[in-house]
């Protein structure tokens, strides 16, 4: 999981939230790379985007991935 | 896909004000655009706090005195992504924007602030704001870091695909401010010609987007690397191992310097504001005056301002945590643990701020955007053991407890009842977290979604422009709401005149509650030192004093004997058990309305508080009294 990325598909969360993370990136089409994961082990930090983000998989779990041709690192 | 790409020609009708004449200026920005910053650069020190009638969000406004020109007023609005009303920020912005805002006059400029290291992106925020048809001027901020890090934006060709002015600033540096000068100072003479602008109609993030992507591929927007040192300093301060232990490592030099640095300059603080009240008491001569001024009013508001060099230090230790980027960090680090009890990793700052003092807590919550989260932190601060109750903890533990040796001589049956009582507050925070979060407080939809920021080393101007703001707030509460009560306390147990306090009002008062209390196994002078204690827990001590000095009966005894000779030990254990759970701090409750905008948490705190207090001593006491 970490260190794989992809190319976001689709958000299947409630309107607000899904505007939210939109905006933070997790956008159809965006490059999203596991990036690390919290000590704890949940959160993960996402880079999407220029930025690092961080979902719990509660979150994350709703946002379905393809993954990408060119697979990186 | 297709209701993205509509685009439509906006007219820009000039603002329905005196044609050319602005007076109020808003700064809107998305959150980390480095918005505050520029805010302080713009207005220096004299910002005022705009209250919004049913709003949480607190905004500042001040006159754009760090451009020269203090005639024109600015509105910062909070950090919002889009114009979308969902959240409470986004609406405050965008009645503030069209002018809808009781009490904020309506804008006739705008200042929109990017972060140029994530253009692209940022800019989505520029297509809703600019659709208002106000006079706008858009800085990219951080163009200097962008620049460095081999990033680059054709501003002229911005400019034109906007219609409206573009400039790179660097808010910490204070460069390109001159550019928003010259704006100003522009739109003060007759308004131009209203520029024609293509935007995206649909308001969703999509076609936002869409025109954003597009914008910044025409003018030839290259975005910055992103620092490698952060991802390394990354990969060792989240480290599976490094993480945690650094974490732990923070959270106790934070703690051990707020106590081993704070407590001697508290102390040190409080015995010149002693000194200082003894001195005008002199001068002042042996009256009634001398006694409002100094007994009441003087020691009542300075046993809340000797806090105030503990919590200076503690605002500067969190705002070199935030500053620096490494708050996120540790948020994301105590997320599991948080999640635990129903509240998020951001939550655990402010939760552990409160062992210095439940106030700056209280204010640190503002990192925290999850209104609902935000309030249960609120609302559970106070069980954490603040400084303030040590005091009567010391007192009656060592009145009432015999220190026999538990674990050898380093630690002892007075250092086990004293660790129990930190255990109980923080029981007692859990539990009601839990209780908030699944009742009136249940989680709402909003996820916890955090941002990490790269790592910065902060200013000084922006860590001192934070203290000085804290400060203010805390000088002002104890200048207004402590002032007023304990002015009230003072009068009440001056009146009648000449009477001791026994004859007075609050003496009566005591009495008369007495029956309540006394299957606590407290007496009435407790009972007086309850009431007395609202205004801060440790005038408790004070108070006592007082009266078991006044008292024939103890009078040749110390506090310590004095009290052994008229309490049990379940009473003494239940005073301290009252203490740990009730909200006896009339601070933290006006800095609970002040921060949720409403008398109704604070009013619901006290209830909850006082009740659980009241229980748990009564359970003291009769278990006490029953086994020992």
């Amino acid at each position: 999981m970490i260190g794989r990325s992809g190319v976001v598909e689709t958000l299947q969360l409630p309107d607000e939230i899904q505007h939210h993370l939109m905006h933070m990136g997790f956008m159809p089409e965006a490059h999203v790379r596991a990036v690390r994961r919290a000590p704890t082990g949940d959160p993960t930090v996402y880079a999407i985007d220029g930025m690092e983000v961080a979902l719990r998989r509660e979150t994350a779990r709703w946002i379905s991935v393809r993954e990408s041709e060119e697979e990186s690192r | 896909m297709s209701d993205c790409c509509t685009t439509a020609t906006i007219e820009m009708t000039p603002t329905p004000r005196i044609a050319g004449k602005i007076q109020t200026v808003v700064l809107v920005g998305p959150p980390n655009s480095g918005k505050s910053t520029l805010f302080n650069r713009l207005t220096g020190l004299r910002q005022k706090v705009a209250n919004y009638p049913g709003v949480t969000v607190e905004q500042h406004y001040g006159k754009l005195s760090g451009i020269g020109r203090a005639d024109l007023t600015l509105i910062d609005l909070p950090g919002i992504y889009s114009l979308n009303t969902n959240s409470e920020d986004a609406r405050v912005a965008v009645d503030v924007l069209h002018g809808k805002m009781p009490g904020a006059p309506s804008p006739d400029a705008v200042l929109l602030v990017l972060d140029s290291l994530h253009l692209q992106r940022q800019l989505m925020l520029a297509a809703p704001i600019l659709s208002l048809g106000l006079p706008t001027l858009v800085l990219l901020n951080m163009s200097d870091l962008m620049e460095t890090r081999g990033g680059e934006v054709d501003t002229l060709a911005l400019a034109q695909e906007l219609g409206v002015p573009v400039a790179k600033i660097s808010a910490s540096r204070g460069t390109g401010l001159d550019s928003i000068k010259h704006f100003l100072d522009k739109k003060s003479q007759p308004i131009p010609q209203t520029p024609r602008l293509e935007l995206p109609v649909v308001g969703n993030p999509r076609s936002y987007r869409q025109w954003a992507t597009g914008i910044s591929t025409r003018t030839k927007y290259k975005a910055p690397l992103s620092s490698e040192w952060t991802r390394k300093l990354d990969s060792f301060l989240l480290g599976r191992v490094t993480g945690p232990l650094l974490f732990l490592v923070v959270v106790f030099g934070v703690f051990q310097i707020v106590f081993s640095v704070g407590l001697p300059v508290s102390n040190g603080f409080q015995e010149l504001l002693n000194g200082a009240g003894h001195k005008v008491g002199l001068l002042l001569g042996n009256g009634w005056l001398e006694s409002l001024l100094i007994d009441g009013i003087w020691r009542g508001v300075s046993s809340v301002l000797v806090f105030l060099p503990q919590i200076l230090l503690l605002f500067l230790f969190v705002g070199v945590l935030e500053d620096s980027g490494y708050l996120a960090r540790a948020a994301l680090i105590a997320d599991r643990v948080m999640r635990a009890i129903g509240l998020n990793g951001k939550a655990f700052i402010p939760l552990l701020s409160a062992y210095a003092c439940a106030v700056p807590a209280i204010m640190a919550t503002r990192t925290i955007e999850n209104k609902r989260d935000r309030f249960a932190t609120i609302l559970v601060t106070p069980f954490m053991t603040c400084s303030a109750r040590l005091p009567i903890y010391m007192l009656m533990i060592a009145a009432f407890i015999p220190n026999k040796p538990i674990l050898g001589d380093f630690f002892g049956l007075q250092a086990a009842v004293m660790l129990s009582l930190y255990v109980l507050g923080f029981l007692a925070a859990l539990a009601t977290a839990r209780l908030l979060k699944s009742s009136i407080l249940k989680a709402s939809s909003a996820p916890f979604i955090l941002e990490l920021p790269q790592y910065r080393v902060p200013t000084l101007r922006s860590l001192g422009l934070r203290l000085f703001d804290r400060g203010k707030v805390f000088v002002q509460q104890a200048g207004t709401v402590i002032l007023a009560v304990t002015l009230v306390l003072w009068v009440l147990s001056h009146i009648p005149f000449h009477a001791g306090l026994p004859q007075s009002i609050i003496g009566h008062v005591g009495q008369w509650i007495e029956p309540v209390i006394r299957p606590l196994g407290f007496n009435w002078k407790i009972g007086i030192g309850l009431l007395s204690s609202v205004v801060a827990r440790e005038v408790i001590v004070g108070t006592l004093g007082t009266l078991y000095g006044a008292d024939p009966a103890t009078q040749s005894l110390s506090l310590q004997a004095a009290l052994r000779h008229d309490l049990t030990l379940g009473g003494a254990m239940a005073l301290v058990v009252f203490f740990a759970f009730a909200m006896q701090c009339t601070s933290t409750l006006a800095i609970v309305r002040r921060e949720t905008n409403s008398w109704k948490w604070p009013a619901l705190q006290f209830a909850y508080m006082s009740v659980l207090a009241y229980v748990a001593a009564l359970a003291t006491n009769v278990l006490i009294s029953r086994f020992f």
